[in-house]
């Protein structure tokens, strides 16, 4: 190790300024810092002593995610192999189906390891993609402008990569995170200057840019000719009845074995790494409880009033909890502490808005099963404005209490 | 009343003013770095839009609409070509006066809008209100609640997009985007946020 230490102790002056690739500091100090702990410290005052900086933030929200991504993986070769078993498929065409016979895994859906590196087949493509091209633009930037490239750019890589269709082509992959690092984060001047989450800025323009590769029945599955509905699109057609019709039980939702995204089903992962978020206090416990109230207090308000004619209505909110990324939004994405609200009593609010518009859209917007992904924008966008009044509403009461 | 409540909600959210029509632009790309000025040339918009939007209402049902003129004995004349500049100014004429009764009994509201208020006159989405309205053929209640809920909706996207570039002042935008160029991109990524109510069924 202390070799390499050496080699890059060597090399460092190459890159600095006046060095031979000055135009490459950028590149050089990520490699850096990716490998070793910057040795910089803030020479003038204050002084703020803690082992605490934003590589090892950034790092745990990647540590956090990943039993979510392992789950996802398992789900989504066993969703593929199920549904091949289904249609009496006994193999897959393409590299895929290479590489699954030259291991010779299989197909079998009762079968942990097949299920696994099918999935796994699927996450990488995908995961690669995203890293190269928003890769590309984050490195692209950083030599240009001249400042670091962030490790900020791993969290939404990974959680960019989580939130995608298991069919999506790659072309779309790398077109999503191009926008969503470019105008999602880097004109606003990169990493801590954006106000929207850029992973979901990806998604978003995704979504709506092209809507048959992103939304439907089709594309929950991996698996050729096979469309199975999501359990919210089932729940927008005839409520928990429709759910718990086709197979689906709560259970299952909970652990995430349903058709759905590479890797945002699994409630049970996503609380695992909440616990883990909050007892390293990366993310913000006011968000994650504004989120959950908001969401039980809206959908108990929708059981109350009721419906004739949307099923939706009568979602109890221990549904609302399991079904779609609601969990996987609630922990990793509203608690981006780079666009959500700052202010204590302001993260409360922004929770409760973003629980309250989730199930406002996933209840009575037809166009949209799932709500979480846009509420999660929309607080974004309220973020600022629910700030000012806090700190406002501060002013005066201080000012209530000092004025005589 | 549900109907009522499902035009206000739908004026405020689905079909607001700012973010899927893009009307009154000019006002909300220039008086939107402050929230405090955002708030004030919000509500002068509400009251504004409250008001012409019933007031254009009667003027068209009952004096330019093809046969509205029937009560004078006219049934045969169809005025609604002189819809546009009448509802100009009536606009303009409203706005003097909300401007002149501010000024007389509430002076400090009346220093606090400032130059919003006679810009307001030339505000798109003033107009828009009006011409949308007479598209839409409402009666006069539903107008009533149109004016007001567009107003609201108008208002609620100038003061998101100031909360946003207060935010703003502390990144680090190109210096070929500074300014109009990044509030530019704001306001498209702000709208396809609003996506989210788009086709909300009411």
């Amino acid at each position: 190790m202390s070799g390499l230490r050496a080699y890059l102790d060597r090399l460092e002056p190459l890159f600095l300024k006046g060095g031979k690739f000055e135009k490459f500091g950028a590149l050089y100090e990520m490699v850096d810092t990716f490998l070793y702990s910057p040795k910089d410290v803030t020479r003038s005052a204050p002084h703020v002593r803690d082992a605490i900086d934003l590589k090892r933030v950034m790092t745990y929200v990647v540590i956090a995610a990943l039993p979510v991504a392992l789950a996802g993986m398992y789900n989504m070769g066993f969703q593929a192999n199920t549904a091949l078993a289904a249609l009496g498929q006994s193999g897959i065409d393409g590299w895929r189906g290479q590489v699954i016979d030259a291991l010779g895994i299989g197909y079998d859906p009762g079968s942990f390891a097949a299920c696994f590196w099918h999935g796994f087949l699927y996450f990488l493509p995908v995961y690669v993609v995203t890293l190269a091209a928003g890769g590309f633009w984050e490195v692209l930037f950083a030599v240009v402008r001249n400042h670091e490239v962030n490790e900020g750019f791993l969290v939404t890589s990974m959680l960019y990569a989580l939130i995608l269709p298991p069919t999506i082509p790659l072309w779309q992959v790398a077109l999503g995170i191009s926008f969503a690092v470019v105008l999602g984060k880097e004109v606003f001047g990169g990493t801590g200057k954006n106000f929207l989450n850029p992973a979901l800025v990806g998604r978003a323009f995704l979504y709506f840019a092209y809507p048959a590769q992103n939304s439907g029945d089709a594309v929950w599955v991996a698996a050729d000719g096979y469309s199975g509905a999501t359990p919210l699109a089932l729940g927008a057609e005839g409520g928990v009845g429709s759910i718990t019709g086709d197979g689906v039980t709560w259970m299952d939702s909970f652990l995430g074995m349903v058709p759905g995204t590479i890797g945002a089903e699994s409630t049970l992962m996503c609380l695992i790494g909440a616990a883990f978020l909050l007892y390293t206090r990366v993310a913000s416990w006011r968000i994650m409880l504004g989120v959950l109230l908001g969401m039980i207090g809206t959908s108990l308000l929708f059981n109350v009033v009721g419906s004739d004619t949307n099923p939706m209505f009568a979602v109890p909110w221990h549904w609302h909890l399991v079904l779609g990324g609601f969990a996987f939004g609630m922990v990793y994405m509203a608690t981006d502490p780079v666009s959500a609200a700052h202010t204590a009593r302001g993260r409360l609010w922004y929770g409760a808005l973003i629980g309250a518009l989730t199930v406002l859209i996933r209840v009575v917007n037809p166009a949209f099963p799932e709500g979480i992904m846009l509420a999660i924008l929309l607080g974004n966008v309220f973020a600022p404005l629910i700030d000012h009044f806090v700190v406002q509403s501060n002013v005066r009461r201080r000012e209530k209490r000092y004025v005589q | 009343m549900e109907a009522a409540l499902s035009l206000f909600i739908k004026s405020i959210f689905v079909e607001n003013l700012a973010l899927s029509f893009f009307l009154g632009m000019c006002t909300f790309l220039a008086v939107s770095k402050k929230v405090d000025t955002a708030l004030g040339l919000g509500a002068a918009v509400v009251v504004v839009q409250a008001i012409t939007v019933p007031v254009n209402n009667l003027i068209y049902l009952y004096l330019l609409k093809d046969g509205a003129l029937a009560w004078a004995g006219l049934p045969e004349t169809d005025l609604s070509f002189l819809g546009l500049i009448t509802y100009i100014g009536v606009i303009a004429a409203m706005v003097q006066i909300l401007e002149m009764s501010l000024d007389r009994f509430f002076p400090a509201l009346y220093n606090a809008l400032g130059i919003f208020l006679p810009l307001i006159t030339v505000n798109c989405a003033i107009l828009g209100g009006s011409l949308f309205m007479v598209e839409r053929n409402y009666n006069f209640g539903e107008s009533v609640v149109f004016g007001l809920g567009s107003g609201v909706g108008w208002a609620l996207a100038i003061v998101a997009l100031a909360g946003i570039r207060e935010k703003l002042k502390y990144s680090d935008v190109p210096e070929g985007l500074q300014g109009l160029g990044i509030t530019f991109i704001t306001v498209g990524l702000i709208s396809m946020a609003f996506m989210a109510f788009s086709g909300i069924q009411l």
